[in-house]
């Protein structure tokens, strides 16, 4: 009779079971932050009067969104970052080593049915390994940091089931797009997102992650997806033996929303919310002056792969910048000869970091510019100006519309994604 | 616990990229220098209203998007004495708790009719908001018993400096 979150959270706060609406103090598994919220959270223990780490192998800090610094002063909060690490033996990952949201499932802190959180919103991605994985901010993290242990109110669980299989060039962005789409921006808050059906079955990790990503556009609190052979595949190398946690058939679902996969297309964000999506159609030939393929919405292998299959053997006509969410990744692309496509093609190449995705570095938009990015949120402001236009994008739109210097849609360099 | 301000509306789906902006974010951990750029992105001006004791009434899902707790942070160093909205985003919900925001759930059709500047008074104890010049009230959402002992406490900081514990470790 319970969905997936309510199995977690009964777990983890030595209950039998746990109902929607329940608030519970659950044990944590893991706590991160990184260079936006680690400092504040750092000041936070402070304040309170505990500095000290509950368990040194599950605190983790990433130095990623304004990686290597940019500025003096934010030098200062990552040899801060570094000093409180070393004092607290605590595991940091430097400048170069990736996006908290990439590296922490592929260093193996990301079990199933385990308990996430994270200074950072986008924590929700690590539902795409059947964690109960959510964003907090930096009191919150430096709570769960020193004693372990935070309060939850159980989530009403959400069930959208996705069947049959993409068309070509058509990607897990334009699903989560599509979602978003329907539900808006507050559509699911407070809720927990359960994605089943075919599709999300046959989809890659890369793909689940994106859309694990996104659920808190939607307000969403986590987004625990179900095990699918890639993903236990990809975890088997890296945490070993595990057991996830499956919702049970007749589990209690606030509300359900059925998509068929076939019959998507490709879709943006349009500025300057989330939810305005449309299809690429309704905004093709809107000229862009800078593209952003990257973050933790979509910095992966099959991404850059997708931007690779577009722009070999031609030259782009927007600014294009490709950003690596991990040194991993960044190898992995680098010895598939991709970036030296990439480069070919015209295209900055950069290291792995946040980048221009939170406005810190890499890339601020000017006054009036218009983007398409593959990152996660098109505010005003978020990349630069605050007259700046972004279009949330997929890689695949992201590519097409670099390479002709406007918005396009992605089909017509079709053959399979 | 009662607090009054005067009120400044704003609208749906006020982004913490718009409270604070990341721009800003990593040039300063100096919240009060910071709370200079409040609002920057939305309007500039604004932040002279919040100044003195303001009460920000918003509409639906105020505080989405990034975790910064910068964010009501920043508002109250701005003068923000509380925000009430048809509802907040989560993270921002919980951070505002945590850093003594207090955030208040209320009635839409109170929300959309209470007068720009006119003198609020919230009154936790007695769960109702006041709008005074104009006359009107309505209900706010009760908070759970642990989370009202942080917010009149001023946050989990002080709460924790006083009773050396923290209040939820019997829920």
């Amino acid at each position: 009779m319970s969905t997936i979150v309510e199995k977690i959270l009964a777990k983890s706060s030595g209950k039998n079971s746990v109902r929607a609406g329940e608030f519970v103090l659950s044990n944590v598994d893991v706590v991160f932050a990184h260079d936006g919220t680690a400092l504040l959270a750092i000041e936070s223990m402070q304040e309170i009067g505990i500095e000290k780490v509950f368990d040194a192998n599950k605190v983790v800090f990433f130095i990623d969104h304004a990686s290597p610094s940019p500025s003096p002063q934010i030098s200062n909060i990552h040899s801060a970052m570094r000093k409180f690490a070393k004092k607290h033996g605590i595991r940091l990952y430097d400048v170069g080593s990736g996006i908290c949201h990439q590296v922490l499932p592929e260093e193996g802190y990301v079990k199933p049915g385990s308990v996430i959180v994270g200074a950072d919103s986008h924590t929700v991605t690590h539902g795409a390994f059947n964690a109960f994985a959510t964003g907090v901010g930096s009191t919150d993290a430096a709570i769960a940091m020193s004693t372990g242990k935070l309060w939850f109110m159980v989530p009403e669980s959400v069930k959208i089931t996705v069947e049959g299989q993409f068309r070509d060039m058509v990607m897990s962005k334009d699903l989560v797009l599509h979602v978003l789409g329907e539900v808006k921006a507050d559509g699911l808050t407070y809720k927990s997102v359960e994605y089943h059906g075919s599709c999300i079955d046959g989809l890659s990790v890369d793909s689940r992650m994106t859309i694990a990503n996104m659920a808190v556009e939607m307000g969403a609190k986590c987004c625990p997806m179900e095990l699918n052979s890639a993903t236990e595949e990809w975890l088997k190398e890296r945490v070993g033996s595990f057991r996830q946690v499956k919702a049970d058939k007749n589990a209690s679902y606030s509300d359900e929303l059925y998509v068929d996969a076939s019959k998507l297309e490709p879709l943006v964000a349009a500025p300057s919310n989330v939810d305005n999506v449309k299809s690429v159609r309704e905004v093709e030939g809107v000229e862009v002056d800078q593209v952003f393929i990257g973050s933790c919405t979509n910095g992966r292998i099959e991404d850059i792969k997708v931007a690779v299959k577009i722009l070999d053997g031609h030259h782009v006509k927007a600014r294009c910048i490709v950003i690596p969410a991990s040194r991993r990744i960044y190898y992995e692309a680098l010895h598939a000869g991709y970036l030296d496509k990439l480069v070919k093609a015209g295209c900055i190449v950069g290291f792995p970091t946040c980048g221009p995705c939170i406005g810190a570095h890499m890339g601020l938009l000017g006054d009036g510019e218009v983007a398409v990015s593959t990152s996660n949120r098109n505010f005003i402001g978020r990349m630069g100006s605050s007259s700046s236009k972004i279009y949330l994008a997929s890689p695949a739109t992201a590519a097409a519309s670099a390479l002709e210097g406007k918005i396009v849609d992605p089909r017509k360099y079709g053959g399979g994604v | 616990m009662k607090i009054s301000g005067k009120c400044v509306k704003l609208g749906d789906h006020i982004n913490t990229d718009l409270i604070i902006s990341g721009k800003y974010k990593y040039r300063t951990q100096d919240i009060r220098e910071l709370a200079k750029y409040v609002f920057e992105d939305l309007d500039p001006k604004l932040k002279d209203r919040l100044y003195g004791g303001s009460i920000i009434v918003a509409q639906k899902n105020f505080g989405c998007g990034s975790s910064r707790e910068q964010a009501p942070r920043v508002l109250k160093a701005a003068g923000v004495n509380a925000v009430i909205a048809e509802s907040f985003a989560r993270i921002f919900f919980r951070n505002a708790v945590n850093v003594g925001l207090p955030v208040i759930i209320s009635d839409k059709d109170f929300i959309r009719s209470v007068k720009e500047d006119e003198t609020l008074t919230v009154d936790l104890s007695l769960g109702k908001v006041y709008a005074l010049s104009s006359g009107q009230e309505a209900s706010i959402k009760p908070y759970p018993d642990f989370m009202l002992k942080i917010i009149e406490a001023g946050g989990i900081a002080e709460y924790f400096k006083t009773f050396k514990r923290f209040p939820w470790e019997n829920i």
